[in-house]
């Protein structure tokens, strides 16, 4: 059975929105690597941006890669998803709308204003510039990132409602009559992912909708104050639940895609089902892991953080990953690089989560947090896992069937995986070697990592750029693909 | 210690799921009987879960036993210290301590959240709590060698972040 036969047609309203969202995420990821690199530069001790240009590429680096990677993995969730229910293409296309409005007043606020508050906005920070920034572009950057918010509110909310119609409620579509024992068909994988982002993202959109309200009137009437340790409270249950979704968005091409060529189809078990069941619970608990250094915060909850951070990845992960290497071992499978990258996703995502589970151990994290091993764990998962994931699925929506890959395709593969893994080793041994992350400026005897860190992120963007091109050379392929 | 114990842990789990899955990708030759085969891999799977949740549990337990929490503030024989963070500079009652005797860091922040970290000589990063305002923080530590210890700033807290350092001096 070839590809084409096995897709099934997608009509060019959906299938143009699928591409803008995609070639948005492309130009958005670029842009973010080249501030990455940035950043790694001037820490090698190449002085490009100073002190005060560091932090606000910082700051756009964190609210831009986040925003990327949700975008993109939202795209493949929605392609995958409208096979089974029917979607709004107008709902898909104003998220991308306030996408695009958000980015530009988060841009502004940074790059115009001078806003360098991180993307994490703690409280209360971006109340206190030191004359480094307006309250303009503070409220810009918050009412960016409300925008965005909305927009992804309002996808989930179209979503729910497709669902529902669909199967007669969330719990129907998450497959629990089907785990608990009831017979029928359980709902396919991308409809229990989806119910299962749909529910975890909106309870976290409204968290961080709730702190960013409060931090807009805050910013406005400073009377009305806000207390720190609620305000990160609430900034980590958002940050965390929004950027695991990714993942699990992301994770959706993975269940479709490789069994196109595997030829084995990914069955959905109760174990499956209990596994996405269980994590949509143990996601919205484990975020405590974050505030594991602020003493003051109960111990009942930095026990919990530990505890649900060595257990939310398990399920998942082994039914994912043990799933996936199931379904292509022994397979004969034709590897190119949109199934390269969907296994290559796995991977990233199964190891990723070594370094992390390690850091949620309460007595590691006093050595660790806000050491650069936090952010070598998370460029661990999210550009090896959730951006391999969407690699994937741009290279298969315009894989060349007859041609098959050619030597700059293989080229941005190798050069895109070996940069992602220099990149996150740089960062894993400097964290071990305790260096502080979000620092503009290096010690002299820390200089080395962050140019080993620069050249591995010089791979990851050249391989990037090799790949967009041969996205965008590749659109016209995309009707043939999927029609 | 820690630092390199989980460098290496790291090491030690990542490299065998690598191997795993390089081995998968290029497994040879095709599979008859798929579905026998995914039984077999599933029934592994159950076991590799027991055995996890086996290895993990006491080292979990184990871990727990090493929380820096519950400091007591009316505690008798340690060494009390306020910190307060500004931006950008570190307020300490007292700078300078003796070896072996318990020190309870007060940490609080004036302005905005910083992160209170101690450094050695050797800039490796010993022990840290956030300073948060309207909250104190205990942080209990006991300094083993004496010397020149670094404070560093580990929560972003503005242009000057990266420059907000202060010193402690440990003596015999």
């Amino acid at each position: 059975m070839s590809d084409t036969t096995m897709e099934m047609a997608v009509p060019r309203g959906p299938r143009n929105a699928v591409i803008t969202y995609l070639a948005t995420t492309v130009v958005v990821l670029l842009l973010m690597m080249v501030f990455g690199l940035l950043m790694r530069l001037e820490q090698a001790g190449v002085d490009l941006l100073g002190a005060a240009g560091f932090y606000q590429v910082l700051t756009a680096h964190g609210a831009g890669m986040v925003g990327a990677v949700a975008l993109g993995s939202s795209a493949v969730m929605w392609y995958f998803l409208r096979r089974h229910v029917e979607l709004s293409t107008g709902v898909f296309l104003l998220n991308l709308a306030l996408f695009l409005l958000g980015a530009v007043l988060i841009l502004g606020g940074i790059f115009v204003g001078g806003f360098a508050g991180a993307w994490t906005f703690l409280y209360p920070l971006p109340q206190t510039p030191m004359g480094l920034w307006t309250q303009a572009a503070a409220a810009s950057f918050f009412l960016g990132l409300l925008a965005i918010g909305v927009g992804f509110l309002l996808l989930y909310i179209d979503i729910a409602r497709a669902l529902i119609a669909n199967y007669g409620g969330l719990g129907r579509s998450l497959g629990l009559p089907q785990l608990f024992g009831r017979a029928g068909n359980p709902p396919p994988p991308a409809v229990v992912a989806s119910t299962m982002v749909l529910i975890v993202n909106t309870l976290g959109i409204v968290a961080g909708a709730a702190i960013l309200s409060m931090s807009l009137i805050n910013l406005y009437q400073p009377g009305f104050e806000i207390d720190s340790l609620w305000a990160k409270n609430l900034i980590y249950f958002f940050g965390h639940v929004f950027i695991n979704a990714t993942i699990y968005m992301a994770v959706i091409g993975v269940y479709e895609i490789l069994p196109h060529y595997t030829g084995r189809p990914w069955k959905v078990s109760r174990v499956f089902l209990a596994a996405w069941a269980a994590s949509t619970v143990m996601v919205l608990l484990v975020y405590p892991h974050h505030l594991l250094m602020d003493f003051s915060q109960p111990t009942s909850l930095h026990v919990l953080g530990q505890v649900i951070s060595y257990t939310s990845g398990l399920p998942v992960l082994l039914v994912t990953a043990w799933g996936a290497l199931t379904n292509v071992y022994r397979s004969d499978i034709r590897w190119d690089i949109a199934s390269g990258f969907v296994f290559l996703g796995v991977f990233g995502w199964a190891a990723g989560v070594i370094p992390a589970i390690i850091d949620a151990t309460i007595v590691v994290n006093t050595v660790m947090h806000n050491t650069l091993w936090v952010p070598g764990h998370f460029h661990f998962y999210l550009l090896l896992g959730v951006v391999a994931m969407m690699f994937g699925f741009m290279a298969w929506l315009t894989r060349a069937q007859e041609k098959g890959d050619g030597f700059f395709d293989r080229l941005g593969f190798w050069t895109f995986t070996g940069g992602g893994l220099a990149l996150v080793a740089a960062f894993l041994y400097s964290g071990a070697s305790s260096v502080p992350r979000r620092f503009a400026e290096h010690l002299p005897e820390w200089a080395a990592y962050a140019q080993l860190g620069s050249v591995a992120a010089a791979l990851v963007i050249l391989g990037t750029l090799l790949l967009a091109l041969r996205f965008f050379l590749g659109l016209k392929r995309v009707a043939n693909n999927v029609a | 210690m820690l630092q390199s114990i989980s460098l290496w842990l790291t090491i030690l789990l990542v490299v065998p799921v690598t191997a795993t899955f390089l081995w998968v990708a290029f497994s040879r030759p095709a599979a008859v009987d798929a579905g026998e085969l995914a039984t077999r891999s599933y029934r592994l799977r159950d076991w590799t879960f027991w055995v996890l949740l086996a290895v993990v549990t006491p080292v979990f337990l184990y871990t727990l036993t090493l929380m820096p929490y519950g400091a007591d503030p009316e505690a008798e024989g340690v060494q009390a210290v306020n910190v307060t963070g500004h931006m950008w500079r570190w307020e300490l009652s007292q700078d300078e301590f003796r070896v072996g005797e318990p020190v309870q860091f007060r940490v609080t922040s004036q302005d905005v959240n910083h992160g209170f970290a101690i450094y050695d000589e050797d800039m490796t990063l010993l022990t840290q709590t956030q300073a948060m305002p309207g909250y104190t923080n205990i942080l209990e530590y006991t300094f083993e060698q004496p010397g020149t210890y670094q404070v560093l700033c580990l929560e972003y807290c503005g242009v000057a972040h990266h420059a907000m350092v202060a010193e402690l001096t440990v003596t015999e």
